[in-house]
């Protein structure tokens, strides 16, 4: 090979590579923030070593806010995994009217999250929104949704479930569609239950495909900001405050800079681990249902 | 039976069709009302929002007060703002990511799945993470609340998407057909520029749709780093609901309008969706 050839891939990713430096110098910088006693109090800040994140570790308010997302992530990525594959095999049966709802799947996936959020909030007011109106035949008129702790947890998972469902059922049909045909096959000549061949072939083969669905949707689900911001901007008291939104209180609200960062630098390396570990077993499920194969 | 119509049976539970029909439909009321719902709110008179629900003479007033900024809010200006920081954003992702794309699909070299992994790490990294520091970094530069600032950080969301999605539409062609070229007397850039490019047109049309929606939908860089003259759609429909009493049926309006770019070009860009929105993680 010669020179130029050796160097050609290196230049054309150069400028890739300075507008992604662009962007890891903020980060590099935020990291180093961290590392003083940094707010708009402050000007002058004293270096404090690891001192921020000491104080991250030791304070309610952040194993609270860690709660909180953990439980809006696995509610969210749970709820959706279901619902999404139930509607995926749901549309496989290809009735006409399956074709058509297919159609319009997407929609609420392309509508931006936060204005998702704001629509289920003029739905939800207590006394004045449609799902009250529309519940009062039940008995039901008066629900405060997103004014009671567990209402407001609850109303923030279900604006995701709405926005995001979708995606794991797109991610489900193109699974669905992809699957060999053989296995089934020859279930049927075994005459193989209809209980017993989705239990034992179309999940564990359709799981590899729903699994990359569910990593992308728990990953996106503990970083959630914009759902929680419009929703319930982490109230009531602070029962949905999730990370990223105790991030934005500290460091834009009380211009506490370093410590807020110090929040986000947490979640980073908690969801850079969740996807290292969910990613290698995303693999090893991958070979697996290649080895079946 | 088929071989088409065997594998499809071969999933079919138990349910009797129109169960399933049934259930397929309950979901579908979830998934559509609340865009129902909101345009009905959007068409209400002012005076009667809170009175009936289903019975109300339609009314464009609502969109004629958001689109004519009557309540303080130049909507119209965030709408375009909008357009111009995400036009922005997927052209010069498009420069720099189409030739790092090739490369990356062309040749294996040192770092190059490294370089990939760390572009794809900025899916999942924690924005505020980068805009707090930016945040600082902005106010000091005086890139604050401008399209530049914008568009800088709006590669964030665009540029991960334009190299993943790219590189599966280059990995895709067959060298041999540059080689060709080359053989004919091509130069290598001849050979990107004349064979490669043109036929990966239409990845890079579904590629630059899609990193226009998820810019445009893109709430939490102009929260945090714009005020008003860079402020875009996302953040703008927001401020209808502030006040002492809120706005509903200009909420309703604002939010709809927001949402018609990105809903037209996710119908016009249907098919490549999956491969998009899963950055080439499942192959359709």
């Amino acid at each position: 090979m010669s020179r130029r050839t050796a160097l050609r891939p290196y230049l054309l990713v150069v400028p890739a590579l300075l507008l992604t430096c662009g962007i890891l110098y903020p980060f590099g910088l935020g990291l180093y923030y961290t590392l003083f006693d940094f707010s708009a109090s402050k000007p002058r800040p004293d270096m404090v070593g690891l001192h921020n994140y000491a104080t991250v570790f030791t304070e309610d308010a952040f194993w609270n806010s860690a709660w909180v997302t953990v439980l809006y992530a696995v509610g969210a990525a749970g709820v959706e995994t279901v619902l999404g594959v139930s509607v995926a095999l749901l549309l496989h049966r290809s009735s006409l009217l399956g074709r058509v709802l297919e159609k319009i799947l997407i929609l609420p996936l392309m509508i931006a999250p936060v204005i998702a959020a704001i629509m289920w909030k003029l739905m939800l007011q207590p006394s004045v929104g449609v799902v009250n109106h529309l519940l009062k035949p039940f008995g039901l008129g008066g629900v405060q949704w997103t004014d009671t702790p567990t209402g407001a947890l609850l109303s923030s998972i279900a604006v995701d479930v709405w926005v995001y469902t979708p995606f794991v059922a797109i991610l489900a049909l193109a699974g669905l569609r992809s699957l060999p045909a053989s296995p089934f096959e020859a279930a049927a000549v075994d005459g193989a239950g209809r209980w017993y061949t989705f239990r034992r072939l179309t999940l564990p083969m359709l799981w590899p495909y729903v699994l990359v669905a569910v990593i992308f949707r728990f990953m996106d689900s503990l970083k959630v900001f914009d759902i929680i911001y419009a929703l319930t901007e982490g109230g009531p008291g602070d029962s949905t405050v999730v990370l990223q939104i105790r991030a934005y209180l500290e460091a834009i609200r009380f211009q506490r800079y370093s410590f807020g960062i110090s929040y986000t630098i947490v979640l980073w390396a908690v969801v850079y681990l969740a996807a290292m570990v969910l990613v290698r077993y995303l693999g090893r499920i991958q070979r697996k249902a290649a080895e079946a194969r | 039976m088929t071989r088409r119509e065997r594998r499809r049976a071969a999933y079919r539970t138990r349910l009797p069709g129109w169960l399933a029909d049934a259930a397929l439909l309950l979901y579908f009321v979830f998934a559509l009302f609340p865009v129902a719902w909101m345009v009905i709110l959007s068409l209400k008179p002012a005076d009667q929002l809170f009175s009936t629900y289903f019975s109300f003479t339609p009314t464009l007033d609502g969109y004629r007060t958001v689109l004519g900024g009557d309540e303080g809010i130049p909507f119209t200006r965030f709408f375009v703002n909008s357009l111009v920081v995400s036009v922005g954003a997927v052209a010069l992702s498009l420069v720099v990511g189409l030739p790092a794309a090739y490369a990356s699909a062309r040749w294996r070299f040192r770092g190059s799945e490294n370089l990939m992994f760390t572009l794809l790490s900025f899916r999942f990294a924690p924005e505020l993470t980068v805009i707090i520091p930016l945040f600082v970094l902005y106010q000091k530069l005086g890139l604050f609340d401008t399209y530049v600032g914008m568009v800088w950080v709006l590669q964030l969301v665009t540029l991960p998407l334009v190299v993943w999605i790219m590189r599966s539409y280059f990995a895709d062609l067959t060298p041999e057909l540059e080689q060709a070229a080359l053989l004919d007397g091509y130069s290598r850039k001849q050979a990107f520029f004349k064979v490669a490019l043109p036929l990966v047109r239409p990845g890079i049309a579904a590629v630059s749709l899609l990193a226009f929606i998820f810019a445009w939908n893109n709430f939490v860089f102009p929260l945090i780093l714009t005020s008003s003259s860079a402020q875009t759609v996302t953040v703008g429909a927001l401020s209808f609901l502030g006040g002492d009493r809120p706005k509903y049926n200009l909420t309703a309006a604002a939010a709809l309008v927001s949402v018609v770019p990105p809903l037209l070009l996710a119908l016009t860009i249907q098919r490549y969706l999956v491969r998009g929105l899963s950055f080439g993680a499942v192959k359709s």
